[in-house]
């Protein structure tokens, strides 16, 4: 019983690094319709620069401030200068766009760090807590990912930009007649998708350590975690992550060998577009022809 | 004035048609150049070019697997290194543990790989656009993980070594040349019967899905049935591919089959030109040599360059070389002809 609360507590905090890159995804299929398969290798490649500022001798927390404004000045330029261009290009083009970014992140990280593994800090004491159930790391990263949330929520809910982010997302056309600069949004989206992509390859580090593949695996489990959620639903995406965390850590402990983890992603995306391919939360697809 | 028009449509019409039927001769003449350069070829080249041909021939199948699926029908596939495994597999456990001669392996993998696409192709038909995409990629990234863990079947880590087959006594021709006969002919057939099926009905069929499927079911297109069996030869071609590919590299291991493969294949059809036939062998052309030479710059270099080629193609070529290519040349072919009886007809131009 212990080791089953322990496995779940952990699944919880691996959850939830998911569930940020998981928002991550839903905010920019929310806003242009792409499902970003270049996420993963963002965020890799944001933990890289804020690698070299923690070498650099910054204080952790500074250099992942830095990180994010430069992770979200870089999820702004992605979106002006690659995506903008095949805006209305049928979808292959946006998966093979999407796939080619993934792969010059990927080859441009291990040109410049090399492909071999790097120790990453992590800015939380590892002390076990609540009876041995959870460690002080666990709760940091969950209590990070939150806290994200809540700042979000606060950003959508109570600004202007916010407000008009919504607008543009839900209708451009009405959005544009009402003044509000639709393009400039989705680039922030952007943006801010880089950003919280970036806080998790920053929480997923000490874990995994960093190199220029850590994030195929979580960006696998991330889409997982949004399509339950019902991809371009915030929050079932960050519900979806953190279900996602907790069986993938149950079923790698009770039921099926670690070796197959990556099988296991693969079952649930096939199960849940087959069962339920709106997810928990999302809204039907209903089209008009 | 009407009736001068009329004239001159005439005119214009006859000699567009001996036009087109030059340009029908011109480019039978070019696919029999083509095919002998292809058949002389390896008795001008040393074995490891023999050996390079052979492969980029091998991936040509492959991508023309991948061409019908994704380029003609749309369903968007990030996973076909996976099916190209399993092709490759079922060849290798069919000559190593059960002693299956070499030539025989390739009906099985054909029917392991066609019946496994439609097993995938059933649930694939609720997966609409990017959500192939992800299932597909997801199989991808999962398919070595596989292969290592059902380690009795597959040899593990390790993989399976072959020996290469053996040729046909009395041809004089040593293993490398006799594979590389072997793979033009398989490549000449999958291109013939790629192009019987896309050129006819079923093929407006698949494309007619890809670009409207609800005007294409309101027409009596059977989508379902059209897609998974666009699925099933898709996967049939490139099955075939892997079990050629395990016979010519006479090794199969789980590495060989990463995503990277899966997203070799994509970024061939998107050179080539991912709706297209002759495409396929341009593809073949580039993930064979591309990354050999990248390899001298950096370890990195292969990806980064497969990256930029995608952005690059996706701007400036989204038909890739022959989508381009071929309409271009084609008028080209018709210029010439309609110049040709143009000079004959006294200069005068309709």
């Amino acid at each position: 019983m212990h080791e089953l609360l322990q496995q779940t507590f952990s699944g919880l905090a691996t959850g939830a690094i998911y569930a940020s890159l998981a928002l991550a995804l839903a905010m920019i299929y929310r806003a242009t319709d792409l499902v970003n398969f270049a996420q993963g290798e963002m965020a890799m490649f944001s933990t890289y620069i804020a690698w070299t500022l923690v070498n650099a001798g910054l204080p952790f927390w500074g250099a992942f401030l830095i990180t994010l404004a430069a992770s979200f000045v870089g999820g702004l330029a992605i979106e002006r200068i690659i995506i903008r261009p095949i805006e209305n290009a049928p979808i292959l083009a946006a998966v093979v766009v999407t796939i080619g970014l993934l792969l010059i992140f990927n080859a441009v990280a291990g040109w410049i760090y090399t492909y071999t593994l790097q120790e990453f800090p992590s800015p939380f004491p590892d002390r076990p807590v609540l009876g041995a159930l959870m460690t002080t790391r666990d709760l940091g990263v969950i209590a990070v990912t939150l806290i994200m949330l809540v700042l979000l929520f606060v950003f959508f809910r109570f600004t202007a930009t916010g407000l008009a982010m919504r607008a543009a997302a839900q209708n451009p056309q009405s959005a544009r007649l009402c003044g509000i600069h639709v393009n400039r949004m989705l680039a922030i989206g952007w943006g801010l998708a880089a950003a919280i992509g970036a806080t998790a390859g920053i929480m997923v580090a000490p874990i995994l350590f960093l190199d220029p593949n850590m994030m195929d695996g979580v960006l696998l489990y991330a889409f997982t975690g949004a399509l339950l959620g019902g991809i371009g639903s915030p929050v079932g995406a960050v519900v979806g992550g953190l279900i996602v965390g907790v069986t993938e850590n149950l079923v790698g402990t009770y039921l099926i060998p670690s070796q197959l983890k990556l099988t296991v992603a693969l079952m649930l995306i096939v199960l849940v577009l087959v069962f339920k391919p709106n997810g928990l939360f999302g809204a039907a697809i209903v089209r008009r022809v | 004035m009407s009736k001068r028009f009329a004239v001159a449509a005439r005119e214009r019409f006859a000699i567009r048609g001996i036009a087109e039927l030059n340009a029908g001769a011109w480019r039978s003449l070019g696919v029999a150049v083509i095919i002998a350069a292809a058949a002389g070829l390896p008795f001008a080249s040393s074995n490891y070019h023999v050996f390079q041909l052979t492969m980029v021939m091998i991936y040509a199948i492959a991508l023309l697997g991948l061409n019908i699926l994704t380029g003609y029908n749309g369903q968007i596939s990030l996973g076909h290194g996976g099916f190209f495994a399993a092709g490759a597999y079922t060849a290798a456990i069919l000559m190593h543990r059960y002693g299956v001669p070499y030539w025989a392996t390739l009906p099985p993998a054909a029917l392991i790989c066609f019946v496994l696409g439609l097993v995938f192709g059933l649930p694939a038909l609720r997966f609409e656009g990017p959500y192939l995409a992800l299932v597909t990629l997801a199989m991808a990234v999962a398919t070595p993980q596989m292969l290592k863990y059902f380690d009795t079947w597959t040899g593990g880590q390790q993989g399976i070594t072959l020996v290469k087959p053996l040729p046909p006594a009395g041809l004089g021709i040593d293993r490398d040349r006799w594979l590389y006969f072997l793979t033009l002919a398989t490549l000449l057939l999958a291109i013939r019967v790629a192009a019987n099926m896309l050129h006819g009905r079923s093929g407006r069929a698949l494309v007619a899905i890809r670009d409207h499927p609800i005007a294409a079911a309101a027409m009596g297109i059977n989508t379902a049935r059209y897609k998974t069996l666009a699925f099933g030869t898709s996967t049939l071609f490139t099955g075939v591919a892997g079990a050629l590919s395990a016979m010519v590299i006479g090794f199969v291991a789980p590495e060989s089959f990463s995503l990277f493969l899966s997203i070799s294949f994509l970024v061939g059809s998107a050179v080539g030109g991912i709706a297209t036939i002759s495409g396929a062998i341009v593809g073949g052309f580039f993930i064979e040599f591309v990354p050999n030479f990248a390899n001298d710059i950096s370890d990195a270099a292969p990806w980064a360059i497969y990256g930029l080629a995608m952005l690059l193609f996706m701007y400036a070529m989204p038909r890739g070389v022959v989508g381009s290519l071929a309409p271009l040349l084609n008028r080209l072919l018709r210029y010439a002809a309609f110049e040709k009886t143009a000079k004959n007809s006294g200069g005068r131009l309709p």
